[in-house]
């Protein structure tokens, strides 16, 4: 589903993705794990498309496209959905309107019928029952004045509405007490599909206690030093990032 | 690749949608304004000998008056000997007396912009009385509301059938002595809208003025004068549109509301004005003196504006609490987009106890736009126990526009509170990529962002008037995607 090969990029001239190797079968979860500084967010800006960073070298192939010349809104209707680690506000935009906005844009790209407000309405209160949220929820502003657990459920809340094919979550466990922290989990759990596929950054171990990944990544000064099971992830937590630091200087 | 910051740069907006003419044989008084050409406009409309006086007074003192330049827009000189004072669609015989002898072409020329006269096909919620150019070309539902006994005609009208109404309340609001834009339109005003509410009454169906500016090198000056007396509601709406000319015209209107005894008005307008082409050329200059006067005990006015249109747009509806626990309220959206130019705002005069305010003002710049926010909240001594809370949000989009701010307190008791918050933002980029991220495009992202920042004055507009208002911004702010 999701090739990456030799990505080189950077931001205002700074490299920081320094040659990274990817790939994500579907109905696979990978965690990309790594200190902060190692690329994890930039990794993730770059598949969604956000502006201000130069891609030097690689490409990016999504089900078999270059994903690196669609538009952000083009990979979104294409199934590509990013959990954002800082999900914005929008004042004054109705969260359901702005949804439902969203599922139908998806929908004419797929060639389906839109959505009318009752059939969203219907689906949406299903969705939320996943993630434990209450019903005024809807009626609030997207992000406006929501708590950082909030948000974050938010986020997979629209996630469990819009199905997409690749989901990348960036770092959803920060900021997050762990009962959010389980919630949050268990919905990502549910949406987990045969035909999709997960990527899921953090720094954390922890998130992986909940979240069992196929594969974990360590991402270290950009570049993917080391793949493994979850058993890594248990070693990385046990070690820490310098265990991984020493191996690396090590000649192979 | 579509990025928010070229997007927001590309800002360009679409082209008018109302900038058509229609080609009517029309009865000009020929450039210049003198006595001779006052006393021709009055002789025009039979108008009694008052109304005359009262014209060439307010000519007079216009004459002594100065052009006022500190409002914070720019434009070069205004040559009024330029301007034809009025104009008139040619009547067949004496005039229509019924829609029916109304000018096809003019019918046509209201359907185009979406406003039918015909009563059959008109939404029957709301009364329209069309101006086009100097005149009422047709008001609708006159028949209905009559058996209310609520008057709802065009000025002219007024001023022959029910002299003693407009003698008794004409300049009471807006004296013609006010300012130079309000003393020039009392000495030329040519129609506008009449409307009387008797006491008690609740007017069932929402009144609306359709403004449309045709002829070339004219000035429009019209008039409003609304009286709710004692007990009653209504509930106005305003909409304006002009053809595209390169040259700049003047329209410089008056509106006057009176509000007696616990009665209400609400006035809403969406102004949509031709605003000049992408390079600032052509467009309305939008002068307009707009004050209502809450004049009875537990009285309420309340202004909300939606001002898209307009090269430059200088106005600042306003209540006058004068009695006692009064009412006044001013919504407002202003957007500029490339070369437009607007200062607005309100003044509340708090003079009665008890009274309270409440302004709204939400500025939006794009392209090369200057949006100015100018209020006043003045608490006069005898004003005790009085409130007023004031929002003033600027929404910026792009780089070369700006918003400016000019709030202006005055409290002369200790027993008022004022409370005044301001906000000023950006479009986020982070703001649009959330949006991308989700599969909007960038327009509709915008979209989105700024009607959820109007919402608040949105929600303030009567139902059919809202959804016109979001279609209209989102009008104005088509095309900005790179």
């Amino acid at each position: 589903m999701l090739e990456i090969r030799n990505l080189h990029a950077g931001v205002e001239g700074r490299d920081i993705l320094k040659g990274v190797d990817l790939t994500i079968n579907a109905g696979e979860v990978h965690a990309v794990m790594g200190p902060n500084g190692s690329g994890k967010s930039t990794l993730a800006a770059i598949l969604a498309g956000r502006e201000g960073y130069d891609v030097r070298q690689g490409e990016v192939l999504y089900n078999g496209v270059d994903l690196l010349e669609m538009d952000p809104e083009e990979r979104a209707r294409e199934g590509v959905f990013l959990a954002f680690q800082y999900p914005v506000e929008i004042p004054g935009v109705n969260s359901t309107y702005f949804l439902k906005a969203a599922l139908n844009e998806i929908r004419k790209h797929k060639g389906l019928p839109e959505l009318d407000a009752m059939e969203f309405l219907s689906l949406v209160k299903e969705k939320m029952k996943i993630l434990e949220l209450r019903e005024d929820f809807l009626k609030r502003p997207v992000n406006a004045g929501f708590s950082g657990g909030e948000k974050k459920r938010n986020e997979i809340f629209q996630m469990a509405v819009l199905e997409p094919k690749l989901a990348i979550l960036d770092e959803t466990d920060s900021g997050l007490d762990i009962d959010a922290l389980k919630t949050v989990a268990e919905g990502v759990n549910r949406l987990k599909k045969p035909d999709n596929a997960q990527l899921v950054i953090t720094h954390y171990q922890r998130l992986l206690n909940y979240i069992v990944p196929d594969v974990v990544h360590v991402l270290f000064d950009g570049r993917i030093v080391r793949s493994g099971t979850k058993d890594l992830a248990l070693e990385l937590e046990e070690k820490g990032y310098d265990w991984i630091v020493k191996h690396e200087a090590l000649p192979a | 690749m579509s990025t928010a910051t070229e997007t927001i740069e590309g800002f360009v907006k679409q082209e008018y949608k109302y900038g058509f003419y229609t080609d009517v044989e029309s009865d000009s008084a020929p450039p210049g304004l003198n006595e001779d050409i006052i006393r021709l406009i009055s002789r025009k409309k039979d108008e009694p000998e008052f109304l005359l006086e009262w014209r060439l007074k307010a000519f007079r003192h216009w004459q002594t008056m100065a052009e006022p330049h500190w409002p914070k827009v720019k434009y070069p000189p205004i040559d009024f000997q330029k301007i034809s004072y009025y104009s008139a669609p040619k009547k067949r015989g004496d005039g229509p007396k019924s829609l029916d002898e109304v000018d096809p072409k003019l019918l046509e020329t209201y359907e185009k912009l979406g406003i039918p006269l015909r009563e059959r096909e008109r939404l029957a919620g709301v009364a329209v009385d069309a101006v086009f150019d100097s005149v009422s070309v047709g008001t609708t539902f006159k028949e209905t509301l009559a058996a209310k006994g609520i008057i709802f005609c065009s000025f002219s009208e007024a001023v022959r059938e029910h002299p003693e109404l407009v003698k008794k309340y004409l300049g009471t609001v807006v004296p013609y002595t006010d300012n130079f834009y309000a003393s020039l339109n009392s000495a030329v005003f040519t129609d506008g809208s009449f409307c009387y509410i008797p006491k008690g009454v609740r007017c069932p169906m929402e009144l609306s003025t359709y403004f449309r500016i045709n002829a070339a090198n004219t000035g429009q000056f019209e008039r409003t004068l609304i009286i709710a007396d004692e007990g009653s509601y209504v509930s106005y709406l305003e909409g304006c549109t002009a053809p595209m000319r390169d040259e700049n015209q003047l329209h410089a209107a008056v509106v006057e509301l009176i509000s007696l005894d616990r009665a209400e008005i609400k006035y809403s307008t969406v102004q949509n004005w031709y605003p000049g082409d992408a390079q600032g050329r052509g467009g309305i200059y939008n002068f307009v003196t707009k004050r209502g006067v809450c004049k009875g005990r537990n009285s309420k006015i309340s202004w909300t504006q939606v001002e898209t249109g307009s090269a430059i747009t200088w106005k600042y509806p306003s209540v006058i609490l004068q009695g006692d626990n009064s009412v006044g309220e001013f919504y407002s959206v202003a957007l500029t987009n490339n070369y437009q130019q607007a200062d607005t705002g309100t003044k509340m005069v708090h003079i009665g106890k008890n009274t309270r305010s409440t302004i709204v003002s939400k500025g939006i710049s794009a392209g090369r736009g200057q949006n100015s926010y100018r209020g006043l909240v003045k608490i006069q001594k005898s004003a005790e126990n009085s409130r007023n809370f004031s929002q003033c949000d600027s929404l910026l989009l792009g780089d070369k526009c700006g918003a400016h701010t000019f709030p202006y307190i005055e409290v002369k008791n200790t027993t008022s509170s004022v409370e005044h918050e301001a906000t000023t933002s950006k479009i986020g980029e982070d703001q649009i990529f959330y949006c991308n991220q989700r599969g909007l495009a960038t327009q509709d992202a915008v979209n989105l962002i700024v009607n959820g920042f109007c919402k608040e004055v949105f929600k303030e507009l009567p139902m059919e008037f809202a959804v016109e208002a979001q279609k209209l911004l989102g009008v104005s702010l088509e095309g900005s995607v790179g």
